[in-house]
């Protein structure tokens, strides 16, 4: 059945009842271009990585459907709202280091914060670009193009480095029916997360106040003069 | 999805809804944008063949070292499901690559014709037809005409015409069943892979369909078709063999059409919410919504029955005459909910913009395929009553 957003009762998080997870669209595309990579460099590995509740192993299964080799779920009784936190906790994973670049979505389209690539990579002491629409990796440097208004910017950078994806990267591949079931397979290590105390947290949660019903004026020609007259004298648009 | 009423995702593992999602969004993107075009051009949109393969979708029920996805026979029915959401042509396609050409391979080949055949029908290189139904022989396959040969150095020459045959004119092989022995029993039935570019083999366009325009569907001529004795299917024997077969196709019917009805009720629904009639949706009135509420009830209970013969089917308990059951009511009444959804849609429902009457009008070779409503009532009435009404 199709769920509209509810406000939890605890009024500061969504109920989540009824509510279906998926990969957004800007972690599938960074994972897209980490199988691309891979696809590209043999003997190379894709591991991924995500913070939550049990909830995320299938998200974490649908990138290792994609081509993921190994993932990871830092379990959490819950996703703080604090990106500081999270970055903390996903620091603390990858401080021993063994790769060659960190992609994250540009942000996750739940929180919209999009810090938590950035403070990673600050943590880790690692340069980051955020929002590339292209990517291009050679000799152990790598360059990216990130859309301005109006304008590019075409960034180079050493490796490792952090990345964070926007729109027009590529497209994400769909799971094949061969890489679901090869997904049951793969390595999936659960560890606790180090999360610390969140320092942001949400303290009212909305939902925009309903709009007012539309009016049909008329059909056709004919309705013009009257929608005319009321944009003039009722909306005081024209 | 409004189509899921009674939460059957619930009833789904995560790996059967991960398929599920995945064929969802290729018909999404890939199918529908194209379909209505392709209906009315009546041409079988062959460049979605690769994509299909590369999915996994062509007899992805059998085994993994055979190059196939190795799912249950749950995920397989969702990916009929998917497809015919999409168009029951582009699910006729899968389901002939799948249930009709590589399904007697794998059950009756050799283990020579399996390594050869089936990695490359996964992979979409070879497609293939299945060829039983006759122009004289319909619902009673058992009088087929068809000949096969026996020839001195054990090779084989094929005699006989095939009709209403999908992906006729598309495929590389045919599965061909033809009589060996003695022309009035069945038992001497049996199948040949026959590469349709061999001397002799013809396969013709069959034009002028109201119905399943965006399918290939042919007629196939065998004029002294000269096969080697590995042509032959070894484990094949009787009408047995070529119903065994039809058995997987009917099973993934029953999902199919079921995937139809999802797409007519959608659509039906958004139109009865968005088409304002007297001042209002007409969605708020009530003989739509009886509309909409029998086709909702309808839908429930024949995903139930595709859900509960495809747990039968994976526990390897399920009969041939459940499987007729679920065909005959879930063709029966998805035919019914895209009626009355293109009904629903007034005008604008005879348009190709809207999919409901594409539906309707491929459903109704979907009735007639695959064992005729009326041969499943008398499979039914022959299951319950141990008498049956069609053999002498």
């Amino acid at each position: 059945m199709d769920v509209r957003f509810k406000v939890g009762a605890d009024a500061i998080s969504l109920d989540e009842t009824g509510l279906k997870f998926d990969i957004n669209d800007f972690d599938a595309w960074a994972v897209e271009a980490a199988l691309q990579l891979r696809e590209k460099n043999a003997g190379s590995e894709v591991t991924a990585i995500s913070l939550g509740p049990d909830v995320v192993q299938e998200t974490i299964r649908k990138a290792l459907s994609m081509g993921a080799d190994r993932g990871v779920q830092l379990k959490a009784d819950k996703v703080p709202f604090d990106g500081l936190a999270i970055a903390t906790a996903l620091a603390a994973e990858l401080k021993t280091g063994g790769y060659d670049l960190i992609l994250f979505g540009k942000m996750s389209p739940d929180s919209s914060n999009g810090v938590v690539g950035p403070m990673t990579a600050e943590l880790l002491a690692l340069p980051c670009v955020t929002a590339i629409s292209s990517l291009a990796i050679e000799g152990g440097k790598g360059t990216a193009k990130r859309e301005l208004e109006g304008a590019q910017e075409i960034v180079e950078f050493q490796l490792p480095a952090v990345l964070t994806v926007d729109e027009g990267l590529n497209t994400a591949r769909y799971p094949s029916l061969k890489g679901i079931m090869a997904a049951k397979k793969k390595p999936l290590d659960v560890k606790p997360a180090q999360l610390p105390t969140p320092q942001v947290t949400v303290r009212k949660l909305e939902l925009p106040p309903e709009r007012k019903a539309g009016r049909i004026i008329g059909e056709g020609a004919t309705a013009v003069p009257e929608l005319i007259r009321l944009l003039q004298s009722e909306a005081k648009v024209l | 999805m409004a189509t899921d009423f009674y939460d059957i995702d619930s009833a789904l593992s995560e790996e059967e809804r991960a398929v599920r999602d995945t064929i969802r969004a290729f018909v999404d993107e890939e199918v529908l944008p194209i379909i209505g075009d392709c209906y009315i051009e009546g041409r079988f949109p062959k460049e979605l063949v690769p994509k299909m393969a590369e999915l996994g979708m062509f007899g992805a029920n059998l085994p993994e070292e055979y190059g196939c996805a190795g799912l249950n026979n749950v995920s397989y029915g969702l990916i009929m499901q998917e497809l015919e959401r999409g168009d029951s042509g582009v699910r006729s396609f899968a389901s002939v690559q799948g249930a009709l050409v590589m399904y007697p391979i794998f059950a009756f080949g050799s283990e020579e014709q399996k390594r050869h055949y089936l990695p490359k029908m996964a992979s979409g290189e070879i497609i293939g037809c299945f060829g039983l139904t006759e122009p004289d022989y319909g619902s009673n396959p058992s009088g087929m005409i068809t000949r096969a040969r026996e020839q001195k150095d054990g090779s084989w020459v094929l005699n006989g015409a095939k009709m209403w045959i999908t992906n006729g004119s598309t495929a590389q092989v045919a599965i061909v069943w033809a009589k060996t022995g003695d022309e009035k029993s069945d038992k001497s039935i049996r199948g040949f892979v026959v590469p349709t570019d061999a001397p002799g083999f013809s396969a013709k366009d069959q034009k002028g369909k109201l119905s399943l325009r965006a399918s290939d569907t042919s007629e196939l001529v065998l004029q002294d078709v000269k096969v080697p004795a590995t042509a032959l299917l070894p484990k094949s024997g009787g009408i047995k063999s070529p119903l065994m077969c039809l058995t997987q196709a009917r099973y993934g019917i029953a999902w199919g059409a079921m995937g139809a009805a999802m797409a007519c009720y959608e659509e039906a629904l958004a139109y009865a919410g968005n088409r304002v009639m007297f001042g209002r949706p007409i969605g708020g009135f009530q003989l739509q919504q009886q509309r909409l509420a029998d086709m909702l009830t309808e839908l429930v209970k024949g995903q139930l029955l595709a859900l509960h013969v495809g747990r039968l089917k994976d526990a390897g308990t399920f009969l041939p005459q459940q499987v007729s059951l679920a065909k005959r009511n879930n063709v029966s009444v998805a035919t019914d909910i895209a009626r009355e959804a293109r009904r629903l849609l007034g005008a604008n429902g005879i348009l190709a913009e809207y999919a409901s009457m594409r539906h309707m009008a491929n459903l109704e070779s979907v009735y007639t395929y695959e064992g005729t409503h009326d041969i499943h009532t008398l499979i039914l009435g022959q299951a319950v009553t141990g008498l049956s009404a069609f053999e002498n």
